[in-house]
């Protein structure tokens, strides 16, 4: 194949098939985000779910795709023609160009910018833009109400997840995700477990920059209808949503490459082969899981009720099994290939489980006030990551000058931010109680 | 390789938008965005000379502009804020409460 | 690689200067705001041309992220509908361009007269992975005392914003 391209334009070639690849694939992967929340809000309030369309709802995002795109594209009369189609496509684009710097797995990146991280942020804050105009655009009172409300709870949480992230940067002395990961295999912890309360700070952050519950209010059914989306419908609705969803594999790919060790390999430490071979038993667990997937769901497939759901059942079994094949393939292949396409397969669960988490609290804790929302944002949040801050720097500076281990050195600094965390949270809980008595 | 000139022209495009825009505009909203405009002319032309001469003198002079720039929108936003509360206007000719 | 940079050189130029005009003269402040982010965007494109990518990525998080999002935030409060009706440009809007005009008559007169004297040092094959470190180590060494004033006058302005938003009591 290497004949064929021009060498001009080789180094071109790669990069533009992950851009078309990731753009092609994410709308997909965020339909099935959609059935996946459902189905896990589904389980955590005892009912089924999505069940009719495909077996378990499987084609259910198909559907939900085909409805948005037929739908009549409404403009309200009042509206500002050209903010209101503008908007969606800022917040979509922006959440699109997030992920060309994003390190998917060793080999898998657009670019290896070295202001990697910074780009990221930076391309995700834009996306503010996209929801603010569209709320003013729409000419309705809670469109407003939301995209105000969104600004002002973007702007305060992400002082406070940069501060979280900051002390990650201390720790790996780079932007690059690149370096940052290396930088995890080299120290040989994740950073989550050096520094937890980055992770947390970031956690928090992160799920009120996207706007989830329990920090949604710029979307609260309850309160605003549905927020800066209000005027929104059809395809421009789906485009919202669609960001919206990017925006939440982003920051969990953010969090995965920061805290999580990116695309390494749980246990990397353990070497441990099968014997007679020189495999080892943690690199071929991912393919045994697909294919334990892959037998679950042949088994299910007899088990369906109608013809086409038995033959769909059968076609994901297939795929498992696909997947599963090339896992197992890659233990044979090249150590360059093996590394690529299992630290994508690591990458990929890594933020499953971090939007799993996302559901998880999602279904868990009652949605904020805006009040309350703030007071946490700016009473607790940022001071506790500016002590973080400054904790891991002191850390550095005892593992430079009396030579302690990585993990050994954080340990005050996590126990300090532990102390200052409950100071603050004893701090607020009167302070609170004394301002609603205020009346305002 | 394009000539510093170009990037000079650039900037005073920029800057000299900017001053017609605080000079003639009533909005003081408007003005204030004009006054970034002249600031960011500003920061272009440290920018080329700071690649011209190799340093990063300029750019960490961009940043000196650019912090305050963000102070000066955050003081100068407030005060507009305050003034449209108690005078619901944001005309420049319009605050004349401390003209004799 | 020489005529891509071109290319983009001009484009950026002429985005930002023609979004600049557009800012100026819009009647709704929301639009000028859009057309500002544009000219700040394509200024941090000019940026990267000119291999600052720190300085880039500090114009689009800090201006286009952080201090326009406040300028829109606060147009949004204010009440447009009344502003769009009135009259965009003061009274002396003649004199005031020309003046503006003449200024940069002057300016362009000196850079003509100096065209070409300058000269951008030719672009190294690789550009150098240390213009973040560089600028950190100028501003926390040689600039440390303005970095220092700087952060003072970012507390001091917070502080005034803060006394001015807040609700007079009583």
């Amino acid at each position: 194949m290497g004949h064929l391209i021009p060498p001009s334009i080789m180094p071109y070639v790669l990069p533009v098939l992950y851009a078309v690849v990731i753009v092609a694939v994410l709308p997909l992967l965020a339909g099935y985000i959609v059935l996946m929340e459902r189905k896990v809000m589904a389980d955590m309030q005892a009912r089924l779910g999505p069940m009719r369309v495909g077996p378990h709802g499987l084609l259910q995002p198909i559907a939900d795709a085909v409805k948005l795109l037929l739908k009549e594209d409404i403009i309200p009369d009042k509206a500002d023609r050209l903010m209101f189609w503008f908007a969606p496509l800022v917040s979509v684009t922006m959440a699109l160009l997030a992920y060309s710097a994003l390190a998917i797995g060793p080999a898998f990146q657009i670019a290896d910018l070295n202001i990697g991280l910074l780009f990221i942020l930076a391309v995700s804050s834009l996306g503010i833009y996209g929801i603010v105009l569209g709320g003013w655009a729409s000419n309705s009172h809670y469109s407003l109400l939301g995209a105000l409300r969104s600004a002002a709870q973007l702007v305060s949480y992400e002082t406070a997840a940069g501060l979280g992230l900051i002390s990650v940067l201390l720790l790996a002395g780079s932007l690059s995700m690149k370096d940052i990961v290396q930088a995890q295999s080299d120290q040989g912890v994740w950073f989550g477990f050096s520094v937890p309360f980055g992770f947390f700070i970031y956690l928090v952050g992160s799920i009120a920059e996207t706007n989830r519950a329990p920090c949604d209010l710029p979307e609260a059914e309850s309160e605003l209808v549905a927020g800066y989306m209000t005027e929104y419908s059809g395809f421009r609705w789906s485009l919202y949503f669609l960001a919206e969803y990017a925006n939440m594999i982003i920051v969990a790919g953010i969090a995965t490459t920061l805290f999580l060790g990116g695309w390494l390999r749980p246990g990397a430490r353990y070497h441990e082969h099968i014997p007679g071979t020189g495999i080892e038993w943690l690199d071929a667990l991912p393919a045994l899981l697909t294919l334990g997937v892959a037998l679950y769901s042949l088994k299910l497939a007899p088990q369906q009720p109608v013809k086409i759901q038995k033959i769909v059942m059968g076609l994901v079994a297939v795929l498992c099994l696909g997947i599963a094949g090339i896992l197992a393939g890659a233990l044979f292949a090249p150590a360059g290939v093996m590394q690529g396409i299992h630290g994508a397969f690591w990458f990929m669960a890594k933020v499953f489980a971090y939007i799993y988490a996302f559901l998880w609290i999602r279904f868990t804790f009652p949605r904020y006030r805006f009040d309350q929302l703030m007071r946490l944002g700016w009473r607790f949040l940022i001071p506790l990551a500016l002590v973080n801050v400054i904790g891991v720097g002191v850390a550095i500076v005892l593992r430079q000058q009396f030579a302690w281990g990585p993990i050994v050195s954080l340990i005050p600094t996590t126990l300090a931010t532990l102390g200052v965390a409950m100071l603050l949270a004893k701090d607020d809980a009167p302070v609170s109680e004394a301002q609603t008595a205020d009346g305002e | 390789m394009i000539p510093v000139d170009y990037y000079l022209f650039l900037s005073l495009a920029l800057f000299t938008i900017g001053v017609i825009g605080v000079l003639t505009r009533r909005n003081v909203i408007i003005m204030l965005m004009s006054i970034e405009l002249i600031l960011n002319a500003v920061n272009i032309n440290l920018m080329v000379f700071s690649r011209m001469w190799g340093t990063v003198d300029g750019q960490v002079f961009a940043i000196f502009i650019i912090t305050d720039a963000a102070a000066e929108a955050a003081v100068g936003l407030g005060i507009i804020l305050a003034f449209f509360h108690n005078r619901e206007t944001v005309l420049a000719d319009e605050m004349d409460i401390m003209k004799w | 690689m020489q005529t891509l940079n071109q290319a983009l050189f001009i484009f950026f130029a002429v985005l930002a200067v023609a979004s600049a005009i557009l800012m100026v003269t819009r009647r709704n402040i929301v639009h000028g705001a859009v057309f500002l982010i544009t000219t700040l965007l394509s200024t941090a494109g000019i940026f990267l041309l000119l291999e600052a990518e720190f300085l880039f990525i500090v114009q689009v998080i800090l201006y286009v992220g952080g201090i326009m999002v406040l300028f829109v935030f606060v147009i949004m409060l204010v009440n447009l509908d009344v502003s769009m009706r009135q009259v965009q440009f003061n009274r002396q809007w003649f004199v005031a361009g020309a003046l503006a005009l003449v200024l940069a008559a002057q300016f362009l007169f000196a850079i003509w007269a100096g065209r070409g004297a300058l000269r951008l040092p030719a672009m190294a094959d690789e550009i150098s992975p240390k213009n973040t470190e560089a600028v950190a180590d100028a501003l926390f060494s040689h600039y440390m005392l303005p970095f220092e004033i700087a952060s003072i006058l970012l507390l001091v302005a917070m502080i005034g914003a803060v006394v001015m938003a807040k609700r007079r009591v009583g």
